[in-house]
């Protein structure tokens, strides 16, 4: 059994323009010790199907259908009693900006403890032996005097580490990690990969990696979704995403990425803006910028297609292609998305 | 680019200072930029790269005199830019796309309005009717639909937003482009589109880039020569292939080495020089050389005397004691 287990999640925003179908279908499984990493544009949906599982969606927004199950025990409709359960001690999240994610108004020690004391049987001395303890696993030096600072007192990079200290302090299962080096420089970039990567093989958790940059996906992932407008258009392990992509979106975004070999010459573009979520269309949402696009991807979404054993994608291409040689088969669940 | 031509921009020992308030009546210089000099020819993209806080942005902006240089001299075609009329002058050839798509368009003014502002500053046109023109023909030039001349920014997308604060760049006919990370708030196939204009207007209108970026392979994608900057100083300047290949300052082999490859197998074998530690704050910079305290072949020499920005081999500038041993 899967560790996390992510069936047709439907989720939408409901404003006063209508329903905002933010995801559309999307299901995944994700094994202990993986890393699993969702790429995609803003507005993909991506971020979105990570609040899901947390179920800290902002108050417009609802899970309309789908099933989500942790270790086998149903999240979705579980209540809040639940998920505190869950919530930083099963499943912990670190967000995208280190800066605004931390509160300014209390010491890092006082916040670091406060999911200690919630989670574990740990008097205040053991947790906050065991908040040292995390700060010095993060490589925060000296961690004794450090946890009675603010956070204006630290780096944008060692704030990422106190929220990846504080997202782990607990020991969780699965670490969601929305797009925790984007705010950051390269050079510290890579010692947070690094750092998230040592202590993923150090206490044997999952990721989920949610990002927009190909080269954070190709460094730290085992398998690799790719989403466009709210539903996975492909995944598989990172090696068939990226020298195998089997749906027109990859392609052409691996196309579209400057490289050391483009130098000199012209980058592929995807043409066109992304979908307005509002309306999306029957067929592939996709389709009205692909430039393969057919007749039926108009008319009619593709239905997950299982390219080899390690790759599924939503793409009608690989029919074309394979009703000539015939290697494709069909499966028929999961598809059928309005 | 031959040698003995006049580079179109030239900088010599570029400073600038910020007075920082540290306290009751009290003041500390931040040296945002310290002692930058670099040229750049006629049609060419120099990139400039370096982490948050290393003087990237004051660079560009104080080379288009936007904040008044502390010290140093700057050219254009050989002649120095020094009174307030060169500067003015200066101004109507050297342009600025910046970085925000969102924060930089006045929500308040039209698409029209907001391209056609350095021609009403530069009174660049007769006739209301040749304004007109100029701002249809402009946004043609970028893609942009010339039917929605009349709209206000918020009603574009950010790839939309970031052409038409490119239209407005181009408005006076520039030679001169300071780019200040005009791609890094755009989604990646968005950002394709526009790398890609950047490179067309370039050959059409014989364009000079200043192209300031943190993505190193966008820069290396799109630039001529590429220089680094690290804590105000410039430490490597090369042309772009050599100093991807062959980085000789201890900071840019491990800047280079960090730049996550979109490719599986490159990134699993790829052996990351992961840097100690912290950019250390501009207003405490270490003495000497400002890398000494992350670098990892730093000696005492390091620490008390800075290094000067010399050629090693043709056109491949650096400032270390050490660029020679390590290498």
């Amino acid at each position: 059994m899967a560790l996390l287990e992510v069936k047709d999640l439907h989720t939408s925003f409901f404003t006063p323009a209508g329903e905002v179908k933010a995801v559309n279908g999307l299901s995944f499984n994700l094994d202990r010790r993986k890393v699993l990493g969702i790429v995609g544009e803003s507005g993909s949906g991506k971020s979105v199907t990570a609040y899901s599982i947390m179920q800290i969606l902002a108050s417009t927004g609802k899970i309309v259908s789908g099933s989500i199950k942790f270790d086998g025990q149903e999240l979705v409709g579980a209540g809040e009693k639940v998920m505190k359960t869950i919530r930083g001690n099963k499943i912990s999240i670190i967000f995208q900006d280190p800066m605004t994610s931390l509160n300014p108004t209390y010491t890092i020690g006082h916040q670091l403890m406060e999911a200690i004391l919630l989670h574990t049987n740990r008097n205040k001395h053991e947790a906050r032996e065991r908040a040292i303890e995390m700060l010095r696993l993060v490589n925060i030096n000296e961690p004794e005097k450090r946890i009675n600072q603010y956070p204006f007192e630290f780096s944008g990079g060692m704030r990422q580490r106190i929220m990846i200290a504080m997202a782990l302090a607990c020991e969780p299962d699965i670490l969601i990690a929305d797009e925790p080096t984007t705010a950051l420089d390269v050079t510290i970039q890579a010692q947070i990969l690094e750092l998230m990567k040592s202590l993923q093989e150090e206490l044997g958790m999952a990721i989920i990696m949610i990002t927009h940059d190909l080269g954070v996906v190709a460094q730290m992932c085992d398998e690799v979704i790719v989403m466009y407008a709210g539903s996975a258009c492909e995944q598989g392990t990172a090696d068939e995403i990226f020298y195998n992509p089997a749906h027109e979106y990859t392609k052409g975004l691996m196309r579209s990425i400057p490289t050391a070999d483009t130098a000199g010459t012209k980058l592929k573009p995807i043409t066109g803006t992304p979908i307005d979520l509002l309306n999306l269309p029957k067929g592939c949402p996709f389709a009205p910028r692909c430039e393969n696009a057919m007749k039926i991807c108009i008319k009619e979404r593709a239905e997950r297609m299982q390219i080899n054993e390690f790759h599924q994608a939503n793409c009608w291409m690989n029919v074309k292609e394979g009703i000539e040689n015939g290697s494709i088969e069909i499966s028929k669940e999961g598809g059928e998305e309005s | 680019m031959s040698e003995n031509k006049t580079p179109l921009i030239e900088v010599k020992h570029l400073k600038e200072y910020f007075n920082i308030n540290t306290g009751f009546m009290r003041s500390k210089p931040l040296k945002a930029v310290d002692d930058v000099s670099f040229s750049i020819n006629q049609g060419e993209t120099l990139g400039l790269v370096g982490e948050s806080g290393c003087g990237k942005t004051t660079v560009g902006r104080t080379l288009l005199n936007l904040y008044k240089p502390t010290g140093g001299e700057i050219y254009y075609k050989g002649k120095q830019i020094k009174t307030k009329a060169d500067i003015n002058e200066f101004r109507k050839k050297a342009t600025m796309v910046f970085q925000d798509p969102y924060s930089s368009l006045n929500p308040r003014m039209t698409v029209s309005d907001i391209i056609g502002e350095p021609l009403d500053i530069h009174k660049a046109y007769k006739t209301r009717e040749e304004r007109h023109e100029k701002i249809l023909t402009l946004m043609d030039r970028v893609g942009l639909n010339s039917e929605h001349a009349a709209r206000y920014a918020h009603e574009f997308s950010g790839g939309q937003r970031q052409r038409i604060g490119i239209a407005r760049a181009l408005a006076l006919d520039p030679d001169f482009i300071v780019c200040d990370e005009p791609v890094s708030a755009l989604d990646v196939s968005i950002q394709a589109q526009v790398i890609n204009m950047f490179d067309e207007l370039q050959q059409q209108m014989g364009l000079t880039y200043l192209f300031i970026a943190h993505d190193i392979l966008v820069v290396r994608h799109i630039s001529d020569r590429i220089a680094v900057m690290y804590l105000g100083k410039m430490v490597e300047l090369a042309d772009a292939a050599e100093i991807y290949e062959h980085p000789l300052h201890p900071y840019t082999k491990s800047l280079m080495s960090a730049v996550p490859q979109p490719d599986p197998k490159i990134a699993r074998s790829n052996k990351r020089i992961v840097l100690s530690g912290d950019i250390p704050s501009p207003l405490n910079a270490p003495s000497g050389c400002p890398f000494h305290t992350r670098c990892p072949y730093a000696t005492e020499e390091c620490s008390q005397s800075m290094p000067e920005f010399k050629e090693i081999s043709s056109g491949h500038f650096v400032a270390c004691h050490k660029a020679a041993e390590i290498n």
